[in-house]
Formats: structure tokens, sequence, C-alpha cells
């Protein structure tokens, strides 16, 4: 088999990132499902406590939140994320400990410049983008109802 | 019986939305900042053509606790709000309907800050 020393590195650069995806995504997958599983558990829970939905999904969303930010806390979460990928970073885990993490390294700057803006770095654009989505969509979902009346 | 199957398929749709994500972090030039901005926008659209709701009725915490859920949950919160106080429902519906995570995670952020220290990493985005 004759080939030249660029289609080598080529052929080991593929051969190498799809290893590498044979290992990431399974991760991922497990990591994530069970972050999801856990949440559902948590509705439940909190469904058998005699509380209606909206609010079940809610105190479901604030615990994983809490843990994900104790567990930040704990540098367990970075720890979990290094071989889970986005199996951490997808759920609202991910959200909450891309706002306490940033907090956590850059108190050092300041309680206000420091913490309380480096907070955002990354829930900032999340928010931008997600809230102005959604005030696009309600001006939307408004006047297609005024034709519909 | 019923319940198994509930938390089977929570664990099957969460993970395929992760695997997901991890592919496009693999494959692609994505963030996972940008990562993380495009599932909350893909919610909020999905959430929009009302496809996301029939999810979150079949997979429950599979649906819901990705951040694909986040922007569902602000795409019925302005729905729901413009049901109810017309234009002005678009501006406050979002911020009603996710404001417990949105707080939770500010608010604990805050508490872990002031009460753990700091590793000397230094946090890459």
């Amino acid at each position: 088999m004759n080939i030249s020393n660029e289609e080598y590195s080529e052929l080991t650069k593929q051969r190498s990132h799809n290893s590498k995806l044979c290992r990431t995504v399974p991760m991922a997958f497990l990591v994530g499902g069970l972050i999801c599983t856990l949440g559902e558990a948590l509705m439940n829970i909190y469904a058998m406590a005699g509380l209606n939905r909206d609010a079940c999904a809610s105190l479901a969303s604030m615990t994983l939140v809490f843990l994900s930010i104790l567990f930040t806390g704990l540098e367990w979460y970075d720890r979990i994320a290094q071989h889970a990928g986005a199996g951490t970073l997808v759920p609202i885990t991910g959200f909450a400990n891309a706002v306490a993490s940033p907090a956590l390294d850059f108190k050092s700057e300041g309680f206000v410049l420091g913490l309380g803006a480096k907070m955002f770095v990354i829930a900032g654009p999340v928010i931008v983008y997600g809230i102005s989505a959604s005030v696009v969509y309600g001006i939307i979902y408004y006047i297609v109802g005024l034709f519909m009346k | 019986m019923d319940m198994l199957l509930d938390y089977l398929w929570a664990f099957l749709i969460g993970g395929a939305f992760c695997a997901v994500g991890q592919l496009l972090i693999d494959l692609t030039k994505l963030t996972p900042a940008r990562i993380l901005v495009s599932y909350v926008v893909a919610g909020v659209i999905l959430g929009a053509v009302g496809v996301y709701d029939p999810l979150v009725e079949f997979a429950g915490g599979g649906a819901t606790v990705p951040l694909t859920g986040f922007g569902n949950l602000l795409a019925k919160g302005v729905r729901e709000a413009v049901d109810q106080k017309g234009l002005l429902g678009a501006f406050t519906g979002g911020f009603t309907a996710t404001a417990a995570g949105i707080t939770a995670a500010v608010f604990f952020g805050l508490i872990a800050a002031l009460c753990f220290k700091s590793g000397s990493k230094i946090n890459e985005t």
C-alpha cells in the first residue's frame, strides 16, 4: 500500500477523530440521560407531595440547579464534565454551572465587577438570545391572534 | 411499570439531546457557550411551532431538563401571558415562566461563590 505522508496523517487524524467520538458521545448520552432521569424522579417526588405540574417542574429545576452549584463549589462538577462533555453542559445543570463557576473563579477580582459581572459571562448571552427570541414569538403570536378573531 | 417506562423515556430522550450536543462540539467549531445559546433559541422555536409540548408530555424530564426545555418554557410563558394581557405579555411572559430557574441559579451561585474557595484554574469559555 503506497500512501504519501500527507495522506497518512490525514488518515490517522480521521481514525483518531472517529475513536474519540465513540467515547465522547456515549458518555454524553449516559450522563445527560441520568441527569434528566433525576429530573423526572424529582418531579414525581414533588407530585407525590401534592403540588401542581408547573410547580413540580419549577421545583425540580431549582433542585437540579442547587445540586449542580453545590457540586461546582466542591469542584466535583468540572471533574464529571471532563468525561461527560455535553452530558453535563446541555441539561439545566450546565447552565447553573456556567453561572457559579465564573462567579467563584473571578471572586478575587471583586464582588461587583468580578463575582457579580462574570456570573453572566455565559448565562448572559443565553438569557439575551432566549428572551429576545421569546419576545419575537410573543409579538408574532399576538398579531396572528388579532387576525384569527 | 408505567413509571419505569417514564424514566426510560426521560433517560433516552434526555440522553439524545446531550449526544447531539456532543456531536456538535466534536464535529463543528461550536463552543459550549454557543451550544447553550443555540439550544435555548431552538427550544423557543420548537415551543413556538408546537412540537415541544407533546415531547414534554412524552418524555417528561428528558424534555424539560435540557436547555431546549428552558427555551420551550420561555415560549410557553409568552404564549400564556399574551393570551391574558395582550401585547404586554410578550414582554412579561418569558421571565415570569423561567423566574424560578434563573433566580435559583443567580442566588445559589452567589451563595456558593461566597462560601467556597476557587481552585487556581482559569475557567475557559
